[in-house]
């Protein structure tokens, strides 16, 4: 997993996923976005590049999008894999994590 | 628990299923096919599938799913269960176990040339299947559901541990699997407990679900679905049609969270959006079904927790390194007693007497941990024999006798294929072609009897037929053939029989595919001989054979009796020792009269060529073994004592007369007694005084 983060000039941050965003990655990640996160507000996640996902995966989007809404930012998914718009929409999580373009 | 583990527990438990299935398909061969059967067959497939799907094992899925849909038929009277869809079954439930062995094996993806064997099958199953209204195989379920039969709206509520991921289950595969069986109306999940980042444990699970599900499954199915995580998980279930309370009641086990639980409901269209009596107009026969949800809910949990109590699935190493460590007591035991012997402490030998008899009994149940009973192994024939009378064209009935009979694991294990070698002898040279069998005036199906029961220290096995019998002129004039017996000599009949297990030795005039291309008995000898075991064969012409495999109990730990010759020390089974007299006629003889039979005796000084002479008083230990009795004569009895037994070298493989060895508590080597070659060779020398002759089978 390869996370890359710019300023979008927007005052938003757009951080780019690229790999496997499993239980395996699942920690590493954490410590990645909270690093990543440190006092940002508005957030665009760019989930084109992701292989495969799985809850604790999406837990970890879950979690981000309250982090950040607890801090008065927000959260979008700018553009998400096939696999990742299938696991949101099987746990019905398309309100929660919605989705802006499919990649 | 890691994913290879559960891995190993679904292969466990696929493999158990499939034995089941294979049970329930052979007794529908025997014409009882009963409903409880056809359930057993179908549930075995279901779960199958669904264990197979959590894992994404999809080739299983799918292969399984296909035999599951005509089985569905079967189960609900569409579908004749014929003979021939009986066989067909069987050979599914062949192609799932070498599915399933392939995923034990580590390869989790399908593999290509079992694909192809599987296609055949396919094509025959799905010739059933036309005969119904096509279904498109991956839509079977969820066209099912729609069907009238009883499809119908049910919730699931399912909260899950936090060790659900850890333990490689994801909800997403639930979800997945839940599709197959119906169709998933609507989701909700509940995200009350997800933390934000920095308190997050990124392996632990925070997820809950609420949804529906259109469905004709059964309860058991959809239960089935959480078979792995149903510890690990509290998972609600309300059947369709319940009324408004059984979703009250749902919603009142989370209090703090009520009107969430509420508006969950709602959402999942399970609940009513007012909740009003007009749900209740069908009320009457849905009370039994929420009821059954609810039984579901708690009883069957606790009673499948409870059954699982009962018994702990054990590393069989882990019971090896137990076995191992109470030899080591044993011998540590045996030192302990002498030293305090030696140090006239009578306080000393007292606790020594004690802790030896706690020792014993350590023993006893560590050695009873590894006894499995024979019955596992015998009904596994049943396919055996089911499987090589069908290629011969033979009708064959398997009766099944002392299968509670127990014996070590490892025995257990190593017997399998000897045994089932028998067995596909008695078969097919055993029994005569129907044809015969009328001619002789016997029923015109065959029988072969597997039968178990302890003996003397021992296990006997025997495998039995009711054909025509070994024809003991045809063996000899073979045997005389291939120059294994010399032309004009005399043997007795239990030798002729034994002829069967010299190598290269078959009087089958045809070779069929199963036997009779005389490679086989010699190597079942060879792998009987392998665990201290014997075989001998009782055949009466036109009647029938039975062959008698005798085995020890246990391969680790027996309990001897010490008898010393000059300052050698040899230990005795105790369980072939039949008695100790003094030994006092010795007149050059080697056989004495004991209480008026005649008794071969062995001088061990002289079989060992041990230095000394003899003392004046000596002793005869009598020992049996397979219906016979010996004498052998020793210096001095030392009385019995648990000897742990450890093999000979390898340079020692071909020493006869000595199974092995052990360590005493003075730390000396004490040799174990071969008994039965003993007892052969005491024979032997017997008979040689009356026709002198190298025995063939000492």
């Amino acid at each position: 997993m390869n996370l890359t983060s710019y300023p979008d000039g927007e005052g938003r941050l757009s951080i780019h996923f690229e790999g496997d965003l499993t239980i395996y990655e699942a920690a590493q990640v954490r410590e990645s976005l909270l690093a990543l996160l440190d006092g940002a507000g508005a957030v665009e996640l760019d989930l084109a590049e992701v292989g495969e996902i799985d809850s604790a995966g999406l837990q970890l989007l879950l979690a981000t999008a309250l982090t950040l809404a607890a801090n008065g930012g927000s959260l979008c998914l700018a553009r998400a894999s096939a696999a990742v718009a299938e696991a949101i929409g099987l746990l019905g999580l398309g309100r929660r994590l919605p989705i802006t373009s499919l990649a | 628990m890691s994913i290879e583990q559960a891995l190993q527990t679904f292969t466990a438990e696929c493999r158990e299923l499939l034995h089941e299935m294979e049970d329930a398909l052979l007794a529908g061969c025997k014409g009882n096919m009963s409903a409880d059967s056809i359930n057993a067959v179908f549930r075995a497939a279901h779960t199958i599938k669904g264990s197979a799907g959590l894992f994404g094992l999809d080739h299983i899925v799918g292969f399984t799913h296909v035999a599951e849909s005509v089985l569905d038929a079967v189960r609900a009277g569409q579908l004749p269960f014929t003979p021939e869809l009986i066989e067909l079954m069987l050979s599914c439930r062949d192609h799932m176990a070498r599915l399933v062995d392939e995923v034990a094996a580590g390869h989790l993806d399908e593999d290509p040339a079992l694909a192809d064997a599987g296609q055949p099958l396919r094509q025959r199953l799905a010739a059933y299947l036309d005969d119904e209204p096509a279904q498109p195989v991956v839509a079977a379920a969820a066209a099912a559901a729609d069907s009238a039969d009883g499809a119908g709206h049910w919730h699931i509520s399912l909260r899950f541990g936090s060790d659900v991921l850890r333990n490689g289950m994801d909800p997403l595969s639930f979800l997945r699997y839940l599709s197959t069986l119906g169709s998933v109306l609507h989701v909700a999940p509940v995200l009350d407990t997800v933390p934000t980042l920095d308190r997050l444990d990124a392996e632990a699970c925070y997820l809950g679900l609420e949804l529906a599900l259109h469905s004709s499954a059964g309860l058991a199915a959809i239960e089935g679905a959480f078979e792995f995580v149903r510890d690990d998980c509290r998972l609600r279930i309300v059947a369709p049609g319940s009324p408004p309370a059984a979703y009250r009641a749902l919603a009142e086990e989370f209090p703090e969270e009520r009107e969430t639980m509420a508006c969950l409901l709602r959402e999942c269209g399970s609940w009513p959006a007012e909740d009003t009596v007009t749900g209740t107009a069908d009320g009457a026969p849905c009370a039994d079904l929420a009821l059954e949800a609810e039984a579901a809910d708690s009883a069957r949990p606790r009673e499948r927790r409870s059954q699982e109590k009962n018994s702990v699935r054990v590393d069989a190493d882990k019971l090896d390194h137990l076995i191992n460590l109470v030899g080591e007591l044993i011998v540590a035991t045996a030192g302990a007693n002498l030293a305090a012997r030696r140090a006239q402490n009578v306080e000393l030998q007292e606790y020594g007497a004690t802790l030896n008899s706690l020792v014993e009994d350590v023993r006893n149940s560590a050695l009873q941990l590894r006894m499995v009973k024979i019955g596992s192994t015998f009904t596994r024939f049943r396919r055996v024999v089911h499987d090589v009378a069908r290629d011969l064209g033979k009708d064959i009935e398997l009766a099944i006798d002392g299968e509670d009979t127990e014996l070590d694991k490892t025995v257990v294990e190593k017997i399998a294929d000897p045994l089932t070698h028998l067995v596909r002898n008695a078969i097919d040279h055993g029994i005569e072609p129907a044809a015969l069998r009328l001619e002789r005036g016997k029923p015109a199906h065959g029988t072969i009897w597997l039968n178990a029961y302890h003996d003397s220290g021992t296990v006997v096995i025997e495998v039995g037929d009711d054909g025509g019998g070994l024809q003991r002129e045809r063996l000899l004039a073979k045997a005389i053939e291939r120059g294994i017996v010399e032309e004009g000599r005399h043997l007795s009949d239990a030798e002729v029989y034994a002829l069967i297990f010299e190598p290269g030795f078959s009087t089958a005039e045809q070779v069929t595919n199963l036997s009779g291309r005389g490679v086989g008995m010699d190597v079942v000898k060879r792998n009987i001989t392998a665990l201290r075991g014997t075989i001998q064969i009782d055949s009466t012409p036109g009647v029938g054979t039975t062959m008698r495999v005798r085995l020890p109990l246990t391969l680790a730990i027996i309990d001897g009796f010490q008898v010393a010759v000059g300052g050698s020390v040899f230990v005795v089974p105790l369980e072939m020792v039949e008695e100790c007299v003094e030994f006092r006629t010795d007149d050059g003889h080697d056989y004495t009269n004991l209480r008026g039979t005649v008794l071969p005796f062995i001088r061990l000084r002289e079989l060992f060529a041990l230095d000394g002479a003899a003392p004046s008083r000596q002793s005869l230990v009598v020992v049996r073994y397979a219906g016979q009795r010996a004498g052998l004569v020793v210096d001095g009895l030392l009385g019995e004592s648990q000897t742990v037994i450890k093999p000979l070298g390898k340079v020692f493989r071909h020493m006869r007369c000595i199974s092995g060895s052990s360590i005493l508590g003075s730390g000396d080597v004490a040799l174990i007694l071969d008994v039965p070659s003993l007892i052969h060779q005491a024979a032997g020398d017997h008979a040689r005084l009356i026709q002198p002759s190298e025995s063939a089978f000492a």
